[in-house]
């Protein structure tokens, strides 16, 4: 970790920032919430009853979209680091922009599930529902991404963000890989449980 | 190291994050004085822990009297049973039809109590009075990790509230599927009115308090973990803090869940999903919901539900241990073992939920899997009772109404807590499930004794809150009289609880084998109702003791803990110089040798060597 994503001056606690520790204490509730998803989804299928519903292949360049975000991303931090503001921006708007694709990319994969015959409710097989489920509550987080790295863009053009102040942008890029790493499970466990 | 060079650590600290929004260039209206402050932003939107700790306790104490009001309701349906209730006409209108009380407006009075207390009098106004009133105050630190945060944590609970009270006016009713809501019952209008917008308001009223839970719950968390002051080390911190930490924690895990299950069943009501519903016939008609799995909720909704009691439950014990040994003016006995023990409950209550579920006809080898998770938590429990007990044993025992309340608090949780043992036999419940036997359980064990420890807590910071005292005599007559009234109205019911007469009954004088209970049932609610106006005692002198109450002194109760260092009524920040250093733990009482009863934890070991113990000499 960076000096300046850190508080000096500390006796007792740990050194983390607050704002970085509240980021992580969310990441962690967020998480529940998909746990909890998931394990409904096993102790569902469990039960029998259960639609066996073919993966549309647009998933996976999705996922390889959203994981090339998380590069884009490293970038930006690490040309932060550099002071290279310049080069910080474009790769957020790339980050931005991926994120974008990727919205788009799962909102295909729905379309095509629909045309299989896979809908999200209308007396559906839950097996179907919980993947709607599962991709509209990830998509709902990317939402969140989007705007939290439209912020730290903003920080940028006020010349916020610079080596001796990571701390928005170390979060933002947290943030981001949390929501590819999610999305990352969230992919490989439909693939293994579908 | 003498006093004068102590290193004002806890002052950095807390500045710290000021430095770092300055080099980001943050701007900060903290940074204002807070003299000029708007009043909006001083009394409304405040973003001082110690105002938005008021918020929260006024607001959980209006939601008492709604709670209670409800509760004098169904219980006057249930001990008179063949009364006309006209005269309830002008309060209820027309839930009261030919002076009867509507039977399914009975369902929803339950469920609205038992909503209201649950989440927003005893998880919202207990530790959202408490957490934010003590954390900074008692870890020594000028404010929560972050203050907008906060605020916000309140106003999603204020709106969270807003949507529940509109929705008691609802033509169709307030939700009436239990406080549990199980679906299909809550999730098909069809079943009952309260099911249709009722319901949807519930949900929606819910989805904002979990927000706000988790807003508060980081910034509990994250205050504790990084904005300690110089020498606050985890195991000085006093027990207060250690139970609200724990609970936040299982805020923090246990409310997302809640927030999914919820979710799905919005989706389940108002989108066609089938996620809890399956071939349900109603009216003889086949519904469009098929494959679905009522149990699957209640494993979502207990996974929360049974952390949730804890969370109920835990702030209320910090507060107790507290408040016993300031007035038995003794340590209290194993301060690690209590730290043990609530860490120990914390870890078993995410691996007992399915005890709410041994009749759901679940493999019995699960069933006595979580059969003896669930009794093991019988240990940690009892570890702290006799602790309690132990602490008051032989100690220069002041009864404060505050402690009135605390010990209160530990017969209220040793009686309830007995038939929780019982209750975890999976084959004793098979027949106690369902019937006023649980209720009565989980009134004393979660409802009553969380009541007393609020109260103890609310009698004993009161002084540090409003700068004034609470008026001791009416707080005797308070406490005699609420007691007195929790257990007239809770032993009874364990004797109806096994006889078999079930919960969320509107009357049982359909049954021949209930008929007996009749004047049981009445005498429950002539208590009841005796409970409830007992409780004006309570509000008449918190009432006039804000405006009219003797003038408190800086540390009325002789406590060591840190906020009875601050000055009277602390401003902003909390301390106006530098933040005090802590150099032992927060139970210095009674200490052989020293001038007095109390030596306050800010006091270094160098100003008291008459005291200090042979291991404390080196940290002279
Ligand atoms: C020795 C410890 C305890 C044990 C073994 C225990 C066991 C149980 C069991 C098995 C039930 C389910 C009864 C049924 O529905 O058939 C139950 C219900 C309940 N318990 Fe406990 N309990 C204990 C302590 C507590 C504590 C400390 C609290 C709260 C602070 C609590 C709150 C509740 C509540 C609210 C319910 C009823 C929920 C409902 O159905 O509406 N219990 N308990
Ligand atoms: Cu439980």
């Amino acid at each position: 970790m960076h000096p300046s994503e850190s508080l000096n001056n500390k006796q007792a606690g740990v050194g983390t920032h607050p704002l970085r520790f509240i980021l992580w204490l969310m990441i962690i509730s967020s998480t529940m919430a998909f746990a909890a998803f998931t394990s409904a989804y096993i102790v569902r299928r469990g039960e029998g009853n259960w639609l066996d519903v073919d993966l549309p292949q647009s998933m996976l360049i999705n996922t390889i979209v959203v994981l090339l975000s998380s590069v884009t991303m490293q970038l930006a931090y690490y040309f932060a680091r550099r002071d290279e503001i310049s080069r910080v921006r474009i790769f957020l708007i790339v980050t931005f922009l991926l994120g974008i694709v990727f919205l788009i990319g799962q909102w295909h994969v729905w379309s095509e599930l629909v045309l299989d015959n896979v809908h999200f409710g209308g007396g559906a097989n839950p097996a179907g529902s919980f993947i709607y489920v599962l991709m509209g509550f990830h998509g709902a987080h990317i939402i969140a991404g989007l705007i939290f790295l439209a912020k730290t863009f903003n920080k940028t053009l006020q010349y916020k963000i610079h080596s001796r102040s990571m701390l928005p942008i170390g979060n933002c890029t947290i943030f981001w890989h949390f929501l590819g790493g999610l999305w990352l499970y969230l992919y490989l466990f439909l693939l293994l449980n579908h | 190291m003498a006093a004068t060079n102590i290193p004002t650590g806890g002052a950095h600290a807390q500045e710290a994050p000021h430095v770092q929004h300055h080099a980001t260039g943050d701007h900060h209206d903290e940074h204002h004085d807070h003299h000029d402050q708007h009043w909006l932003s001083k009394y409304v939107f405040s973003q001082d822990h110690k105002w938005i700790a008021k918020q929260f306790l006024i607001s959980g104490i209006a939601w008492a009297f709604i709670g209670a009001t409800l509760s004098t309701l169904f219980r006057i349906q249930l001990g008179w049973p063949d009364a006309n209730l006209s005269w309830l006409e002008p309060i209820l209108g027309r839930w009261i039809d030919a002076g009867k009380l509507n039977p399914e407006f009975y369902l929803a009075l339950v469920t609205m109590h038992g909503t209201i207390m649950v989440f927003f009098v005893l998880t919202a106004g207990l530790s959202g009075t408490f957490s934010n009133f003590l954390i900074p105050l008692q870890v020594g630190a000028r404010d929560m990790a972050s203050g907008f945060m906060n605020m916000l944590s309140f106003w999603f609970f204020f709106l969270a509230g807003i949507v529940m009270f509109i929705s008691l006016f609802l033509e169709t009713g307030p939700a009436a599927a239990g406080w549990t809501i199980y679906p299909p019952l809550s999730a098909l209008p069809q079943a009952i009115p309260g099911s249709g917008t009722g319901q949807t308001m519930w949900l929606v009223s819910m989805a904002l308090f979990i927000v706000s839970q988790l807003l508060g719950g980081v910034n509990y968390i994250t205050t504790v973990i990084n904005l300690r002051t110089a020498g606050m080390s985890m195991a000085k911190l006093p027990l207060t803090i250690w139970s609200f930490f724990l609970t936040a924690i299982l805020g923090l895990l246990s409310f997302p869940v809640l927030f999914s299950a919820a979710l799905l069943l919005i989706f389940d009501r108002s989108f066609g999903t089938s996620f809890f519903l399956s071939d349900i016939y109603i009216g003889g008609e086949a519904l469009n919901h098929v494959g679905g799995s009522p149990i699957l909720f209640q494993h979502l909704f207990w996974f929360l539900g049974h952390p949730e009691v804890y969370i109920v439950i835990m702030p209320a014990m910090g507060i107790v241990s507290e408040v016993l040994a300031t007035n038995a003016r003794k340590p209290i006995f194993g301060y690690r073992a209590m730290i043990g023990s609530l860490i120990g409950i914390s870890l078993l209550s995410f691996v007992v939920w399915a005890h709410h579920m041994f009749v759901t006809g679940m493999n019995p080898f699960l069933g006595s899997v979580f059969m003896f998770l669930t009794l093991i938590i019988a240990v940690p429990s009892a570890v702290k009772t006799f602790n309690w007990l132990a602490t008051l044993w032989r100690g220069n025992i002041r009864f404060t109404s505050a402690m009135l309340f605390a010990i209160g608090f530990v017969s209220l949780f040793v009686s309830g807590g007995l038939t929780g043992i019982i209750l975890g036999n999976a084959a004793l419940d098979i027949q106690m499930h369902n019937t006023y036997f649980v209720v009565a359980h989980f009134h004393l064990v979660m409802g009553s004794s969380a009541f007393f420890g609020m109260f103890a807590g609310v009698y004993h910071w009161f002084p540090k809150m409003f700068g004034r005292m609470m008026d001791e005599k009416l707080g005797y007559v308070h406490f005699w009289l609420t007691i007195l009234a929790a257990y007239l109205v809770f032993i009874p019911m364990h004797y109806v609880g096994i006889a078999g007469f079930p919960r969320r009954y509107y009357a049982y004088t359909a049954y021949e084998t209930f008929n007996q209970f009749g004047n049981l049932n009445t005498f429950i609610s002539i208590a009841a109702i005796m409970a409830f106006f007992a409780q004006f005692i309570f509000l008449f002198n918190f009432v006039y003791s804000i405006f009219r109450g003797r003038r408190a002194t800086e540390n009325p109760w002789g406590s060591t803990t840190l906020e009875w260092t601050t000055p009277i009524e602390p401003g902003h920040g909390n301390w106006p110089g530098a933040i005090p250093a802590v150099y032992r733990w927060p139970y210095d009482y009674s200490k052989p040798g020293a001038p007095e009863d109390f030596i306050p934890q800010h006091v270094p070991y160098s100003q008291t060597v008459s005291s200090n113990l042979p291991y404390e000499k080196e940290m002279e």
